[in-house]
């Protein structure tokens, strides 16, 4: 593989190999999502529809996403990676695909142990559901992955990362729930695509200016 | 070619760099000396391209990927062993048979029997060494040295020096120091730096 295909490659392993060695991230999140869901098992009433249970696991899912991300850029941050890269890479956006892709990979990870988990502890989740999480999965990587690194910069990263994210989020969760409750969910799908294409399209073009001063 | 006029730099009110003005011409070595917080540092950050001028004006003539930087933090991944370090930044640098060149650097700068262990087991006379090895991975046509010296053994000082003389003439330096001496042989160009 070459050319910016395989900068973005390189990038994206480089952050699954820190993840295999540290295992600081993906453990935290899939302990995270599955308490949130243990957590709303017992605090929903027992006449709560399964409508209700699902808007939670979204609630679970973006806040999971929100974890994983608040890290997202830490090992770019401690020796100065992030500069190296910036003087290395020849098209600045490939560090954010790059991150992006990660991130969807550490999410869908989450979220292949929080579907079982919501079928064990409220109700089976039917395939427009899970085409629902994984694209909104990719929406929330994509704006994700450039708002953390805009959050990273600044000394209150953690507070300002929800900050910018979950505004962002909303229509993904209002897709995703969408997709799993609505009698066409067809729709809901087709708005999560767009989402991603648009969303993805602008972090791309505005990557550079937040990685540079 | 680099050519600043009236460069300025400030940080909110701090006004770090002061309009300064010079020109360096290619295969100069040009040493930047100054007391602490005289701006060295914010200077090399703005001929690398990672910080942007406040004011006046400033024109390197290199492409970002062709610039070699050595400054107080490695540019590393603490996580990664050596080898996948300059792996990774050969990748992104293009460079030709990036393996054989990674071995080739860790091997001068006496890395080589550590190449695979973690960054973050290095002493930091090893982590400045390594950072060396990166900076020279893609051959740079322009190499910013901030405090290079720093941390390094006689033996590694001793091997940073035997490169710049090798280097000089052939690639443009600007290299800042508190030891001006110390590259007076090679040094064709000097700009000192007072407090701003």
């Amino acid at each position: 593989m070459s050319g910016y295909a395989g900068d973005v490659a390189a990038l994206a392993r480089k952050d699954l190999r820190l993840e295999l060695r540290s295992r600081e991230t993906l453990p935290a999140m899939v302990l995270f999502v599955v308490a949130m869901l243990v957590v709303a098992h017992f605090a929903l009433p027992e006449q709560a529809s399964d409508d209700a249970a699902f808007g939670l696991l979204w609630v679970a899912l973006v806040f999971t996403a929100v974890l994983g991300l608040t890290r997202a850029w830490v090992p770019e941050r401690s020796a100065g990676a992030l500069d190296g890269l910036v003087l290395a890479t020849t098209d600045l956006s490939a560090i954010w695909l790059g991150k992006a892709i990660a991130s969807l990979a550490f999410l869908l990870a989450a979220a292949a142990v929080a579907v079982p988990a919501f079928s064990i502890l409220f109700a089976p989740i039917d395939a427009y559901a899970i085409g629902g999480i994984v694209l909104a999965s990719i929406g929330i990587s994509a704006v994700g992955a450039l708002a953390s690194a805009m959050a990273a910069a600044t000394r209150g990263r953690e507070i300002l990362l929800p900050l910018i994210l979950l505004p962002l989020s909303i229509p993904l969760i209002a897709g995703g729930v969408g997709s799993g409750v609505s009698p066409e969910p067809g729709r809901y799908l087709a708005f999560l695509g767009l989402y991603d294409v648009v969303f993805a399209l602008l972090s791309w073009a505005a990557f550079e200016y937040v990685v540079t001063e | 070619m680099i050519t600043a006029e009236a460069l300025e730099k400030r940080y909110g009110g701090k006004r770090v760099l002061r309009g300064i003005s010079f020109v360096v011409r290619p295969g100069t070595t040009m040493i930047v000396t100054g007391a602490n917080g005289s701006g060295k540092t914010t200077l090399m950050r703005l001929l690398a391209g990672l910080a942007a001028p406040s004011g006046g004006s400033l024109s390197v003539g290199a492409a970002r990927s062709r610039i070699g930087v050595v400054g107080h933090e490695p540019l590393l991944y603490r996580e990664l062993t050596a080898l996948e370090n300059l792996e990774l930044y050969g990748r992104l640098y293009r460079v030709p048979e990036r393996r054989e060149r990674a071995g080739m650097l860790l091997e001068r700068y006496g890395l080589w029997d550590v190449r695979k262990e973690r960054v973050d087991a290095y002493s930091r006379g090893m982590v400045q060494r390594l950072a060396l090895c990166r900076a020279l991975l893609h051959d740079p046509e322009l190499l910013l040295l901030d405090e290079p010296h720093t941390a390094l053994d006689a033996d590694g000082a001793a091997l940073l020096d035997d490169e710049l003389a090798d280097r000089a003439g052939s690639s443009t330096l600007v290299v800042a120091t508190h030891d001006p001496d110390r590259l007076a042989p090679i040094a064709t160009a000097q700009l000192a730096l007072g407090s701003a």
